[in-house]
């Protein structure tokens, strides 16, 4: 075809069609610009103070949101398991760190730690016991799924038989707030937010750099063809388990950090806004679920001004039926990378 | 039970016939919802998460329906029925197309937003938090048809034969449910039968070749997930008459999981398993409240949903196809 008739050609297709065939060929883009313009009507509807307080909020929302995805998407990618008991594995970290701080004593720094450790290696338990098997059967999606679901509530009802359903605090203080141009933030979020940005930066360098991380990234793109290079995989599968549960763990103290309290349903709460960030991203994509992460903590925090803060949530879920809906491959990063 | 320190079991609990036909209810209940999850999961092979919501639907639109906006009870109900499968219709044109976990993914989403819309707008329910009393409301009362059957059917049908008293006051509900269980089962079976059902069997094990024989799988899997909401909001105004009440917290995502422990127990692409199902699921599940364990009640709680983990990871495990499922005719996805 010739140049010429490619210009006329272009210049008839209508402007709908040609904006759907920019935001199909640069989604991120796209997505980012319509961010931009709701937060640009945000802040002259409702002024910069306002706004500035929304979007702090947003960030420590989307900071501990953004530690949950990334193992929650480093499962999916790599062992295709949609793992429904993900948020319930914040909630065991949480515990975990409660059972140390308050009920054992020691000091707060020393329980996180204990937290991603022993919930890491609960990951690496399940993997062992459940996951490997059930891979060398072959099991289906509806499967795993159910198993995931049902260790979900295994989980989330032994924290209750052993804690009770009460509301739990965690010796830390969480009301105390640092104040700087007009704006105020908790101290401890604060913290979750440099934790977070500290730890998600390390995660994403080694995913970028390490043997492992280009380990883990061949087996997420094509696990049959990752084992015959000779990788060896059930050990790359373990410590993608170390990594999604340990992270998942500290995620769940730094919520209890930034909301103050908790009991045995908070992860589930936060599974599906974990799913969104996860799908906003990309599923199996560990930089798009940083992003997804973000995005969706923002996106929540901001429908608070126009809306009561009630319907926070299902805004974050409306994002994720809106994402699984026209871009069911995610917003961020190419289809199935990691 | 709390203060009850050694582990007992109480035998005059097993006679408390009142406790006995509510949980009959509920099984029968849950046994409608998850006829629903069977036509799609066993069926059509489309992973339905969402059908907390679609009884949330069917729940709240009987209600505002009579309540409110003052339809007869019986005008009702297939209206508030075919709102559900209007629903359903409209969530399974986007989702349908999607793969099997985004399809999970997105129906529970959408029964979220559908509970969370109860519990939040006022304006659509009138309810507090989402909560709702059928009670007399502008000279109308919800269950007032109902009660005048119940009536009926206890003085007639069984007081002669000694069934009679507060212990049997819901004797009549619990018959009716279990008998539109049967119904619908028979029924359902049939129609997965018939040619209809026979395309959406082709559609569960291999839907490019179901395509290439020209049938359009994406409208065999719409009309499944809606017939599916259809039940779902049957056993949505059940609910509403088992309770008196109607509230959000009886549509959480945890009772679509409930209605998938059911489904896995009786087992896949069986109807009849269904009914099994929900029989063997809220008779063990109530009949644990007979142990008497020095716990708390909400531990207590904890103790038996622990169980019901257990029963989901080993039977995926070991029996994925259930008591009475077909292993031939299952299909886990890809």
């Amino acid at each position: 075809m010739e140049a010429s008739s490619v210009a006329v050609e272009m210049s008839q297709r209508s402007v709908l069609a040609r904006f759907r065939a920019y935001a199909g060929a640069y989604p991120a883009r796209v997505f980012l610009a319509v961010m931009g313009i709701f937060a640009a009507w945000l802040v002259i509807k409702y002024g910069l103070h306002d706004f500035g307080q929304r979007t702090v909020n947003g960030v420590v929302t989307g900071s501990y949101l953004a530690l949950g995805a990334i193992g929650l998407t480093l499962v999916y990618g790599i062992l295709r398991l949609t793992n429904f008991a993900h948020g319930d594995m914040l909630t065991l970290g949480a515990y975990i760190a409660l059972l140390f701080n308050v009920t054992v004593g020691v000091p707060f720094a020393v329980a996180v730690a204990a937290a991603t450790l022993l919930t890491a290696a609960f990951g690496v338990f399940t993997e062992l016991v459940m996951w490997r098997p059930m891979r060398r059967r072959k099991a289906g999606i509806l499967q795993l799924v159910l198993m995931t679901i049902g260790l979900a509530f295994v989980i989330r009802n032994v924290i209750q038989m052993i804690a009770g359903a009460g509301q739990k605090r965690l010796d830390v203080n969480t009301t105390e707030t640092i104040d700087f141009i007009g704006l105020s933030i908790g101290r401890f979020q604060l913290i979750v937010v440099i934790i977070a940005f500290i730890v998600l930066v390390g995660v994403a360098l080694m995913l970028r750099y390490t043997s492992l991380g280009r380990q883990m990234r061949a087996l997420a793109d094509n696990f049959d063809l990752a084992e015959t290079t000779g990788i060896n995989t059930e050990r790359v599968v373990i410590y993608t388990w170390i990594l999604s549960a340990g992270l998942a763990g500290l995620a769940g103290v730094m919520v209890v950090g930034s909301i103050g309290s908790l009991n045995p349903n908070t992860g589930f709460t936060l599974l599906l806004p974990l799913f969104a960030a996860v799908v906003l991203g990309g599923i199996g994509n560990a930089f798009g679920a940083l992003a997804g992460g973000l995005v969706i903590g923002l996106t929540q925090e901001w429908s608070t001004l126009p809306i009561e803060p009630q319907w926070k949530t299902a805004v974050s879920f409306l994002v994720l039926v809106a994402v699984l809906i026209f871009r069911p491959q995610g917003i961020f990063g190419k289809e199935r990378t990691l | 039970m709390a203060d009850s320190l050694l582990l007992g079991i109480s035998t005059d609990f097993l006679t408390a016939w009142n406790f006995w036909i509510g949980v009959g209810i509920l099984a029968g209940i849950y046994g409608i919802f998850t006829l629903g999850l069977q036509l799609n999961v066993g069926f059509t092979g489309i992973f339905n998460f969402g059908q907390a919501g679609f009884m949330a639907i069917g729940a709240y639109s009987a209600v505002v329906l009579v309540v409110d906006v003052g339809i007869p009870f019986f005008l009702a109900l297939p209206l508030s029925m075919a709102i559900t499968m209007l629903v359903g219709f409209l969530i399974g044109l986007p989702a349908v197309r999607l793969r099997a976990d985004y399809l999970a993914i997105a129906t529970i989403a959408f029964s979220e937003v559908i509970r969370i819309t109860v519990q939040n707008a006022r304006g659509l329910t009138g309810g507090n938090q989402g909560t709702i009393s059928v009670e007399l409301e502008n000279d109308r009362f919800f269950s007032e048809t109902w009660d005048d059957i119940s009536n009926w059917m206890s003085t007639n049908l069984f007081d002669p034969i000694g069934l009679t008293g507060t212990d049997f006051i819901n004797l009549p509900l619990l018959v009716v449910i279990w008998l539109s269980l049967v119904v619908l089962a028979f029924v359902l079976a049939r129609v997965v039968r018939s040619p209809w059902g026979r395309v959406l069997r082709a559609v569960r094990e291999d839907e490019d070749a179901a395509r290439a024989l020209g049938k359009n799988a994406f409208s065999y899997k719409l009309q499944s997930l809606a017939i599916a909401a259809g039940l779902g909001g049957i056993a949505g105004w059940f609910l509403v008459l088992a309770q008196g009440s109607v509230s959000q917290e009886a549509f959480e995502p945890i009772f679509t999981f409930t209605g998938y422990a059911v489904l896995v127990i009786g087992g896949l692409a069986s109807f009849p398993g269904v009914l099994f199902g929900s029989f063997i699921f809220w008779a063990v599940y109530e009949g644990l409240r007979a142990l008497e364990l020095p716990l708390a009640s909400d531990k207590d709680a904890a103790l038996r949903f622990v169980l019901v983990g257990l029963v989901l990871i080993l039977l995926m495990a070991f029996r994925p196809q259930g008591v009475m499922g077909k292993k031939e005719e299952m299909v886990l996805g890809d």
